[in-house]
């Protein structure tokens, strides 16, 4: 069984073994808990893939009823988490591709260079005052960014960036390979500080233009 | 190192996974590469946004109902 190094998320491990002990003797209570304690997470991760909030709430309830009747399948190998993660997220997955209808637009704007150089002038908003306090105009934005990426790259970026996964539970999720999780991850968040970085371009010329009437 | 090679491994930079002579390499060469700075500190500042921004610990109470209401009847609980 893979242990982690992190205090807190051991802690948690232990407990949900614990519940899962105890839902495996059939007390349904403690399967109760074990939703609560997940269940926030798995709506926000299925939010990530779906513009309608009913499809997300069908893939959440979908998530935790497969959970409970695969349990005995599950055997500590990963987290109950990282397991946990893998259902949702196929469920997401196949329903993604199911109604087909969903067509996001790729944002992929892959940068230039002129033999080993960046060839153009890469503007460094990173200290943008705006920045210093969440705003919801922000969430927003970033909630549209990382809706606009196509689903590969939105998979792994949700997962890594949002959720605090590491890249072999990644890996486990998507039964892909850590040097493919890194790739992805890293073109992923190549397209999303592009992005990021016309938001903020745009953000400015506002603030300018309001600023000299 | 050149700007190509570097920002093939920023993501692993950022994150802490590259051997030290990598580390030690890119350093070298960002001391003397304003737009690699940049778009380091950009690419750290995204990585940041959503790690700070986004993650949810809120879900509606009816969509929680919703969800244990479900299970209890599926699962004849």
């Amino acid at each position: 069984m893979a242990r982690t190094k992190d205090p807190d998320k051991e802690a948690s491990r232990q407990e949900d073994l614990l519940l899962l002990d105890k839902i495996k003797g059939g007390d349904f209570h403690a399967f109760d808990r074990i939703v609560k304690k997940y269940e926030a997470r798995i709506y926000s991760h299925c939010l990530k893939f779906f513009r309608d909030q009913e499809d997300a709430e069908d893939v959440l309830q979908e998530a935790f009823l497969q959970a409970y009747r695969a349990l005995d399948s599950f055997r500590g190998e990963s987290a109950f988490s990282t397991w946990l993660f893998k259902i949702a997220t196929n469920g997401c997955l196949m329903k993604l591709r199911k109604k087909k209808k969903v067509n996001f637009v790729s944002i992929d704007k892959p940068l230039e260079f002129d033999g080993g150089k960046i060839q153009r002038e890469i503007v460094d908003w990173s200290q943008n005052p705006s920045l210093l306090h969440g705003n919801d105009e922000l969430k927003r934005a970033l909630d549209r960014i990382i809706g606009a990426l196509p689903e590969d790259k939105r998979v792994v970026l949700t997962l890594k960036d949002i959720e605090g996964f590491s890249n072999i539970e990644i890996g486990h999720i998507l039964d892909m390979s850590v040097a493919a999780v890194k790739s992805r991850l890293h073109r992923a968040r190549l397209v999303v500080r592009d992005e990021l970085t016309s938001y903020f371009e745009g953000a400015l010329k506002t603030a300018k233009t309001e600023s000299d009437r | 190192m050149d700007c190509r090679e570097i920002f093939d491994r920023l993501s692993e930079y950022i994150d802490r996974e590259l051997d030290p002579s990598l580390c030690e390499e890119i350093e070298h060469h960002i001391k003397d590469c304003e737009p690699c700075v940049a778009f380091i500190n950009t690419l750290k500042k995204t990585v940041e946004l959503f790690n700070k921004e986004l993650p949810s610990n809120d879900i509606p109470k009816p969509v929680s109902a919703n969800l244990h209401e479900f299970l209890k009847k599926e699962l004849g609980s």
